[in-house]
């Protein structure tokens, strides 16, 4: 039995926190939270770059460091934990992920480099409106050499330089990359829960753009893409969770009420064992997810819907509960427990709500029952 | 990251799988009915012999003893494999798995030469008499009284929820000798001979409709000073130790789980419920949270390392589930899910069955609301409750 990271992995972790606590502090999250005119905090981005983080699954040929799926999950892990205000996730998970999974060599070999430099700032359009985006229904075309339509909402589609689109061609879906210097592409940002990540509105009008992989095979590659990030954005959420049932211990043992610390009524306790507890059911659920998609494991779809559907519970739980611990406090804007609910949100629905998630894992339980 | 045994592990799980096939029966699908009166017992001394004398009874025990001197990860999968048998185990996890190791720690080399061989042998069963009618999460505050005559004390009162108490020989057994100071003070542990006159045991109708358990009622019976474990007075400290050699659990969580009340809503037809599947998928993402969990554990101790406190979390998990999954169960068969017939119902009515366990399992061996004050306690380094009874005298506290 070894269902856990290995050391090495646990030593990047260590060190991944140390330099993030150093450097990523919560007064960087609020550069970005206070002043409308930063979409991310650059200061910070430019040092995870020079860290090669951007780069750690991407192979060594293309520049980066060649790791894995189970480093990436490590990392995921730490930047939840600091709210980490840069398009670190849209980049390395959503776009460094499509085009692993769709990308031609030379599609590769093209934008690798960048995305490795920080040059490159990715993003993943999906949604057009309320609701899950069904591949089925979709408005923005793709004809084969340009794209029309309107994504909405796209995380980091404001910063980022290219675009992996999710659109109709012909009967089906696919996929597709945009420049987003291009003409026709213009952008208009939203103002959303989480001004931490930068959203924005894409509208695409005749913008040239080439396919991801086979036309008609979008569908099945968004759900495969979907299935990978899941478990890294499952893990962010994990680091979130832990910070806020830290947070919320720190405030009640130093917080006094009626003579001694609130953390010694069992209101408070009883609270805070609840939140250990969805902790812990999540780490193990991520930790499962991690396992499923470091080695391609017939059960990633099962294995990433739990993990998610456990961490947005968990996350949600305790970014609440943390707030409440904090009482009237929690409710100000200078201390840090509205952040967490904020980005506590803003993952949860990201790339399919709760609901979505446990849809998917009971179809792929269905699925393996039959079999 | 995989969930492979190492060599020397494959190499032990191999040794035990092959012992197991040679004696016993591999579970056959049909769900076991609990087993009653002597042949079972009997069943249960015989095996417990096969074992020891083979050396995988008490795996983690020292030779000496009569155990194997192996790892705890051994012992998980010798757990693992036997569970996968029919063996009837029951009768002998609270003696071997708690009272007899606190013999070994407490006891004098008399005591030892005298009893731990015969149980390990399933000659002798031993029961564990902590909780009283008044004493359960708060089992300290205790009242069975030990009076010193001579060489002897005379003892008088009653347990409850004794596990086995009807068919054990022996039992370890938490006693107040001094009710004149604060009341982690006061406490004295004996062994005691289940069999001798002024013991009485009566089992108890539970609210499930079962009878399990014990009522033990002690009436003058003596004991003499010289089967005392530990000091006079420092009955807590050895209950500590008795409860810190819990077993590690490396059974499945009890009763159905996600996949059983799957089956039955395929046939029923409520798969199509979108609330019935959003709480399957709840369901099942607690029950992986449970397995899971148990990986880690189970992976410090493959690694040489001491676990980490996550493996607190399972019982609040899966006792809440089994509640939760019968309760939608029921509701699921409509009016129908009240006949709780094994001929009539589906799953031989397990699901009525485990309606009725299932309060009794958020109860058992630690409430929610204590297990959940170890979890802040002793996890998370929160305050202790505020306890007025710590420094008064045992005799001048409140009770009710």
């Amino acid at each position: 039995m070894n269902f856990d990271f290995s050391e090495d992995q646990k030593f990047l972790g260590n060190e991944a926190r140390k330099f993030l606590e150093s450097q990523c502090t919560m007064a960087e999250v609020r550069a970005v939270l206070n002043d409308d005119s930063k979409a991310f905090n650059e200061g910070v981005w430019k040092k995870i770059v020079e860290m090669g983080w951007l780069g750690t699954a991407i192979p060594e040929e293309h520049g980066g460091l060649g790791l894995g799926m189970l480093e990436m999950c490590v990392l995921a892990e730490e930047m939840g934990r600091v709210l980490a205000p840069v398009p670190y996730a849209s980049t390395a998970y959503f776009f460094t992920e499509a085009l692993k999974l769709a990308g031609s060599e030379a599609q590769q070999a093209e934008l690798f480099p960048g995305v490795v430099s920080g040059e490159v700032v990715g993003c993943y359009a999906a949604s057009e409106g309320p609701g899950n985006p069904d591949a089925g229904s979709l408005t923005t075309t793709f004809d084969g050499k340009t794209l029309s339509g309107t994504k909405v909402p796209v995380t980091d589609g404001d910063v980022a330089t290219h675009a992996v689109v999710l659109a109709k061609e012909g009967k089906g879906a696919s996929l597709v990359l945009v420049d987003l210097s291009a003409k026709g592409v213009s952008k208009k940002v939203l103002s959303t829960l989480d001004p931490t990540r930068s959203h924005a509105e894409l509208t695409f009008k005749d913008a040239p753009a080439v396919r991801l992989g086979k036309a008609g095979d979008g569908a099945r590659l968004n759900d495969a893409l979907l299935d990978r990030v899941a478990v890294l954005i499952a893990f962010e959420q994990l680091g979130g969770a832990s910070r806020c049932l830290e947070m919320a211990k720190e405030y009640a043992l130093e917080r006094y009420a009626f003579g001694r610390p609130i953390g010694g009524n069992q209101a408070i306790k009883h609270k805070l064992a609840e939140m250990y507890v969805k902790n812990e059911v999540a780490r193990s659920n991520c930790f499962y997810g991690a396992w499923a998609v470091s080695t391609d494991a017939a059960e990633l779809p099962e294995a990433a819907a739990a993990a998610r559907v456990a961490a947005s519970e968990a996350f949600w739980f305790a970014s609440k509960e943390n707030i409440q611990t904090h009482g009237g406090m929690g409710f100000t804007w200078e201390v840090d427990c509205h952040l967490y609910y904020r980005r506590a949100k803003l993952l949860a629905v990201q790339a399919g709500s709760p609901k979505v998630w446990k849809e998917k894992l009971v179809r792929a339980l269905e699925t393996k029952n039959a079999a | 990251m995989d969930f492979n045994d190492t060599p020397e592990e494959a190499e032990f799980r191999a040794e035990a799988r092959a012992f197991l096939e040679k004696h016993l029966q591999p579970k056959s699908g049909a769900r076991p009915r609990p087993g009653s009166g002597k042949d079972a017992l009997q069943r249960a001394k015989d095996w417990q012999k096969i074992k020891a004398e083979n050396k995988f009874a008490q795996i983690t025990w020292p030779k000496e003893w009569g155990g194997r001197g192996g790892t705890s990860m051994q012992s998980v999968i010798w757990g693992q494999e036997e569970s996968k048998f029919d063996a009837p185990t029951g009768p002998f996890a609270i003696g071997l798995g708690m009272c007899v190791p606190t013999v070994i720690a407490f006891g004098s080399d008399a005591h030892k030469e005298r009893y731990v061989q015969k149980a390990l042998m399933g000659e002798e069963i031993w029961c564990q008499l902590f909780s009283e009618p008044s004493a359960g999460s708060d089992v300290a505050g205790l009242k069975t009284r030990a009076v010193k005559d001579g060489d002897e004390w005379v003892i008088n009162g009653q347990k409850v929820w004794t596990s086995g108490a009807h068919y054990s020989d022996y039992g370890i057994v938490l006693v107040r000798t001094d009710p004149k100071v604060p009341k982690h003070k006061g406490l004295t542990m004996f062994i005691i001979n289940m069999k001798q006159p002024g013991v009485e045991v009566r089992p108890i109708h539970q609210a499930s409709g079962g009878r399990e358990f014990n009522e033990v009622y002690f009436t003058d019976v003596r004991i003499p000073d010289s089967d005392r474990l530990g000091d006079v007075g420092a009955g807590w400290k050895v209950a500590l130790v008795t409860l810190m050699n819990e077993r590690l659990a490396v059974g499945g969580s009890p009763g159905p789980d996600w996949g059983e009340i799957m089956d039955y809503a395929k046939t029923s037809g409520t798969m199509s419920d979108q609330a019935f599947r959003e709480k399957l998928a709840d369901w099942y993402v607690a029950a992986q949270g449970y397995k899971l969990t148990k990986f880690r554990t189970m992976t410090a101790l493959s690694r040489g390392q001491t676990p980490g406190p996550e493996n607190s979390i399972g019982k609040i998990i899966t006792a809440n589930h089994l509640q939760d999954i019968c309760n939608s169960a029921i509701e699921m068969q409509d009016h129908y899910g009240i006949i709780n017939d094994p001929e009539m119902m589906p799953g031989d009515a397990i699901f009525q069955q485990s309606f009725m366990w299932a309060p009794g399992l958020r109860i058992a061996g630690g409430t929610d609301e204590i297990l959940k004050n170890i979890i802040a306690e002793r996890v998370l380094g929160l305050p202790q409750d505020v306890r007025v009874d710590k420094t008064l005298p045992f005799d001048e506290l409140k009770a009710g």
